[in-house]
């Protein structure tokens, strides 16, 4: 590991300073903020992250979680731990407490804050080495993953550029949650709906988020929980604990005469980013609470997968995955 | 040219005697190395070595280095350590508490798990500059072979180790998980430890142990 600067940041307005030097907040910042360090320090003892400074958020008082607007407001250091195990997000938002209990391990849980979480990078082993090509980790330098071993990789969102997988679960709910992200900025506070927060690959797989240098997530916001909503977390993997996703799915739903009145449908392990799934969405509104309209969602969902040469069996696994959460979730 | 076998390669009084007086254990070994070999291939990554010489007024501090207090098992200890160090090889190599173990040191084996704060984490995955002032505990502040913790002695009654390197993770985390939220059932103790992974598989007595421990609390 190379030698850095550390700071330990006694206010927030001191960490935002401090992260503005960097001309990124993206791949190859020169500045990192830590907050449990289970993804940055991992990715610094491999080389893949090389930050001149790094600034310990961890005295910032940013770890509450608290009423907001009817909904929930997130501290960005609540640890992974204490989200999933808060009596208001197990009763109105199970699919979140579902969701990150299935990651990592107990110990990474404790460590891992949400905004931390929220930032998790790839599981792609081409990004995690730095003798292969990436263009995630060097912009312009090739991607070894399309033709290599890329049977944990992206079907969906994916680019010639990149097929890398977001590894959340955290996100993945959050997503299907409509939860917003709170960032403090260089020019004020912005709140940016999580839908907007990450960028597809494209052309420029290194620029992962909408964050700019001297941006600090402060919180992470839910809104008030859908009248009536029932959610639920389903992760699928090649373990049953302790392993990233295969396919995943997150949802919430509401019904009234056995139609379906809301849906968010999100899945992971499957998409370059947590993934929305509208299209699944346009399908299940207004429409019965039936296995075959499950289908039809799912069908849609990943009409437009890109499989490669070893992950074409994600593109069956996510549809049957969304279908059984459907399923298990509207039968609640 | 006389076929050398066991029966006739016995040894001279001369080479016995070498041999006593260069047998050495395992771990006065290592810490030997700690302190030379070690200091010699990885000097910038160990600014101290087992307890540093307290600094005086106006000694410069190792290039790189900072000051640190950490409070590990009670005790305040004052070093200087390179942001880049690990806790848990500030633990292992700086303070001299080989007790926790680096096994994959990226998070995927549980063997470095300690306390922070009360609560079990992984110490290959965080700075030790980032835990001046808390509370940190160790295998070697839970117990000792004269007085063990009950869950040490438990692992010792159900034999709930092979090769013993995963084993203070397993206890420390073993520890913690008492105060969580976890079911009642093996299964439950199963799914509370999947963070620790043991390659000889000894999950089994290890299961024993911890539910016993439970009974008992």
């Amino acid at each position: 590991m190379e030698q850095f600067g550390f700071v330990s940041a006694r206010s927030e307005a001191q960490a935002a300073e401090a992260a503005a030097r960097s001309a990124t907040a993206q791949i190859g910042a020169s500045v990192r903020y830590v907050a449990g360090g289970t993804n940055l320090v991992d990715l610094m003892k491999l080389d893949v992250e090389r930050p001149k400074q790094v600034v310990d958020i961890n005295a910032l008082e940013m770890s509450r979680i608290e009423p907001m607007n009817g909904g929930l407001r997130i501290g960005a250091l609540a640890r992974n731990s204490d989200v999933a195990n808060d009596a208001t997000v197990k009763r109105d938002y199970a699919v979140l407490s579902q969701a990150i209990l299935s990651g990592a391990s107990p110990q990474i849980r404790n460590m891992a804050s949400t905004a931390g979480n929220l930032l998790q990078r790839t599981r792609c082993p081409y990004f995690r080495d730095l003798a292969q090509k990436c263009n995630k980790r060097e912009p312009g330098s090739g991607c070894d993953a399309m033709e290599g071993h890329n049977r944990m990789l992206a079907i969906l969102g994916t680019s010639e550029h990149c097929i890398a997988t977001n590894p959340s679960d955290q996100n993945v709910a959050l997503m299907a949650l409509d939860a917003v992200v709170e960032i403090r900025g260089k020019s004020g506070n912005r709140n940016v709906p999580i839908a907007e927060f990450y960028n597809l690959p494209g052309t420029t797989p290194h620029i992962e988020t909408v964050l700019e240098p001297g941006d600090l997530i402060t919180a992470v916001r839910l809104p008030a929980p859908v009248e009536g909503a029932k959610t639920g977390y389903l992760k699928l993997r090649d373990r049953a604990a302790y392993e990233f996703a295969v396919a995943s799915a997150a949802i919430v739903l509401s019904m009234s005469g056995g139609r379906v009145t809301h849906a968010r449908v999100a899945l992971g392990g499957v998409g370059t980013v947590p993934w929305r799934a509208r299209e699944a969405e346009a399908v299940l509104v207004g429409q019965p609470a039936t296995r075959e309209q499950f289908v039809r969602a799912a069908e849609a969902a990943l009409k437009d997968a890109k499989p490669r040469s070893e992950n074409g069996f994600k593109v069956e696994l996510a549809k049957r995955c969304m279908v059984h959460a459907l399923t298990t979730v509207s039968a609640a | 040219m006389a076929k050398v076998t066991e029966e006739n390669a016995e040894k001279s009084p001369d080479v016995e005697s070498q041999e006593k007086e260069t047998r050495f254990s395992r771990r006065a070994f290592l810490s030997g190395l700690g302190a030379t070999g070690m200091a010699a291939t990885a000097q910038p990554l160990m600014a101290a070595v087992a307890e540093p010489p307290a600094r005086q007024a106006g000694e410069a501090a190792e290039a790189g280095t900072v000051s640190l207090v950490l409070r590990v098992n009670g005790v305040e200890r004052r070093l200087q350590v390179e942001p880049r160090v690990a806790l848990l090889d500030c633990l292992r190599e700086n303070l001299n508490l080989p007790g926790t173990k680096k096994g994959c040191d990226h998070g995927q084996c549980g063997a470095c798990t300690v306390h922070v704060n009360g609560r079990r984490v992984l110490s290959c995955m965080s700075f030790a500059v980032m835990h001046a002032n808390a509370e940190i505990t160790t295998i070697e502040g839970l117990g000792s072979p004269e007085k063990m913790h009950p869950m040490q002695a438990s692992f010792v009654e159900h034999d709930a180790y092979q090769c013993g390197y995963c084993t203070s993770g397993q206890i420390m985390s073993a520890v913690a998980m008492l105060k969580e939220n976890v079911g009642p059932t093996d299964d439950d103790v199963r799914h509370a430890m999947y963070g620790n992974i043991c390659r000889c598989g000894a999950y089994p007595n290890i299961v024993a142990a911890v539910q016993q421990v439970r009974r008992l609390s």
